[in-house]
């Protein structure tokens, strides 16, 4: 066994341990460039609040950006493919049966013709 | 240390500890529910321990035979009976001993966190005997060397999961989802049967050892293929003969579904057994490899693009499983499509069978934890809905660090397990097909774009008004999921240790009929 843990992956190889090292590194010079930042900075003061061009902040409650509203431009892009592949979701249970029969017909041609 | 009849005995004993404890459970339920969770506990406890006792046997000392009823356990084919292995027996080899591994901590944790998360609930007798007997059914199927026996198994499997689907009834939903899971499982059984039936009147046996020694793929051996693997294609979630899977895992209790995510992985490993080990180069491996291939792709494809717009977190969670599945059915199925050309299995086919069963053991400890993350928060707040969660990170910390840990790991993020056996799916399958490799990438990128959006509709945001008083899991349950993490964490940081002491040995064993056949026929490793 490899004392340094290397996953050979047949072209490549993959070390996690060197990777975490790696990534302790970056870690220790993210933080000492968060040190050099503004240290005039004042924590619960007016500092804090968001710019919203003068406008009343909402409650935070809500604010928070629900499930629904993430991914509308992946979707909407992606309606053509979506309005073919959802529907065949039925929830029907004679569909799913007739999926898999399809199915195996389908196999039993593919392997008796290629045997 | 451990009593040699523990040994000599563990894989009858895995098997009959669980069996007996599942009826024994509802009598210590009338004493007390405390004892039920003790008889439940200590009998998981001791089928887990039994099961990893009998795989490191078998890792260490080769395929283990274990014959019911004869006089010695290892007594294969007995001198008068014409040189036919007529007894059921348990034929355990490397790919087997890796399911009992995945099963042994999967159910493990799974019972610590049910005894909690379950206990509000009445009908807990029929629950606990449902759930040992599913593990029950699992360890048999991964174990049986007999083929009849493992559609016995799996007919246990079967009927003990139908049950726990329904467990909850929600308003007749959850039995719906039963009913469906219920008669497609019942099909699949009758084309496996009809299968086990052709073998039987062809060969006049059902060793599946035997049948490998003796199979000519006929005209009948091909139906029976076909009707095996699609039935077990269907039975573990291939698209498109997925829609039982959103259905199903979104409607059992979340435990149950950690479970069942194992036990369609015990699908998958009769598809592979049949295939590589029943028949392996006598059908067209290219044909039937390339076939597993396009299951793999079209479930890793569709299955993460149904995942995105999905609002129930456990139905997204189902339609990551079916995806990840499609990983496991393409590095299998490119070592298939090479099985028989010995420099390509040499190049690629072995790496790619590794990443394909090294994938279904990760799999199975990030999509149980992250299923336990999910009925975690439904324990909290009773929902499963996306669009009514948000802010739950203030309040149920540890529970967001397993989900990260789990999300991470699926989504084939270094260091964690899920990347190291997509590296190893990646490379391998680039150097069979580079497309297959792209398109696994770009699921790859789907899935964390997918989980990028469950972590900040669940966790992210402020605290809702709704949820202020909302509180961390109970111990048991965060031990359940502590159990699973620290698997996917460990697994990821020392991938090669598995891949070399668990994995490289699975892949070998399952693609080497001859080795299979040999164990059996030959008397025993």
């Amino acid at each position: 066994m490899d004392l340094l843990l290397t996953l050979d992956t047949g072209a490549g190889f993959w070390n996690p341990v060197f990777w975490v090292l790696g990534a302790a590194v970056a870690g220790v010079i993210a933080l000492l460039l968060y040190s050099l930042g503004e240290k005039g900075y004042k924590k619960g003061t007016a500092q804090e609040a968001p710019f919203l061009s003068g406008n009343p902040e909402p409650e935070k409650g809500l604010v928070h950006v629900r499930s629904g509203n993430l991914y509308w431009g992946f979707l909407d892009a992606m309606e053509g493919y979506y309005r073919r592949l959802v529907p065949l979701h039925t929830g029907d249970l004679h569909d799913y049966v007739l999926w898999y029969m399809g199915m195996t017909a389908l196999f039993l041609v593919v392997v008796v013709v290629f045997r | 240390m451990i009593p040699p009849f523990v040994v000599d005995n563990s894989p009858a004993l895995m098997v009959i500890v669980p069996f007996v404890a599942a009826f024994i459970a509802p009598f210590a339920g009338r004493a007390a529910p405390a004892v039920r969770a003790l008889v439940v506990g200590g009998a998981m406890a001791i089928t887990s321990a039994i099961t990893l006792i009998l795989a490191s046997d078998v890792y260490a000392h080769g395929t283990r035979l274990y014959v019911f009823g004869a006089q010695a356990a290892t007594l294969a084919v007995p001198p008068d009976s014409g040189g036919i292995p007529v007894r059921i027996m348990f034929t355990v080899d490397p790919m087997s001993a890796l399911m009992l591994v995945i099963t042994a901590i999967s159910a493990f944790a799974v019972v610590l966190y049910s005894l909690t998360s379950e206990r509000h609930h009445s009908g807990l007798g029929s629950y606990y005997t449902l759930f040992l007997l599913m593990v029950t059914g699992i360890l048999g199927m991964v174990s049986t060397g007999d083929i009849f026996n493992f559609f016995v198994f799996l007919e246990i499997l079967s009927i003990a999961s139908a049950g726990l689907i329904a467990f909850r009834i929600d308003g007749g939903v959850a039995v719906e989802a039963a009913i469906k899971y219920f008669v497609l499982s019942t099909i699949g059984a009758l084309a496996i049967l009809f299968a086990i039936g052709i073998y039987y009147g062809e060969y006049n046996a059902l060793n599946m050892a035997l049948i490998a020694q003796r199979i000519q793929f006929t005209l009948l051996d091909q139906l029976a293929l076909v009707l095996i693997i699609a039935a077990l294609a269907m039975k573990c979630g291939a698209v498109p003969m997925h829609f039982w899977t959103p259905d199903a895992y979104s409607m059992a209790p979340s435990s149950i579904t950690a479970l069942l995510v194992v036990a369609s992985q015990a699908s998958l490993y009769g598809l592979f057994r049949t295939v590589f080990s029943l028949y392996n180069i006598t059908l067209n491996a290219a044909c039937v490899g390339w076939l597993i291939i396009i299951l793999g792709v079209l479930s890793m494809v569709v299955g993460v693009t149904m995942a995105i717009p999905q609002k129930n977190v456990k139905r997204l969670m189902a339609y990551h499983a079916i995806s990840q599945t499609g990983y496991m059915l393409l590095g299998v199925g490119v070592g298939l499509a090479v099985l028989g050309n010995q420099p390509l299995l040499d190049a690629f086919g072995y790496m790619a069978m590794e990443g394909g069963i090294f994938h279904i053991i990760n799999h199975a400890m990030y999509k149980g934890l992250l299923f336990l993350t999910a009925g975690a928060i439904f324990f909290r707040i009773g929902t499963y809905d996306l669009n009514r969660m948000g802010g739950l990170g203030h309040s149920m910390k540890w529970t967001m660090v397993f989900f990260i840990i789990g999300a991470l790991a699926i989504a084939g993020i270094p260091p964690f397990n899920g990347f190291a056996s997509k590296l190893m799916i990646y490379e391998s399958v680039f150097a069979f097909n580079p497309v297959l490799s792209v398109i696994a990438m770009v699921v790859s990128i789907l899935t964390l774009a997918s989980f990028v959006k469950v972590f900040h509709s669940i966790f992210m945001g402020p605290v809702l008004p709704e949820y202020r008083d909302v509180r961390e899991v109970p111990g048991p349950m965060l031990a359940g999921m502590g159990i699973l993490a620290l698997v996917v964490i460990v697994f990821g940081l020392f991938p090669s240790v598995v891949v070399e002491t668990l994995v490289a040995p699975a892949a070998h064993a399952l693609a080497d009929q001859g080795m299979y056949i040999a164990a059996v026929i030959g008397g025993g490793a």
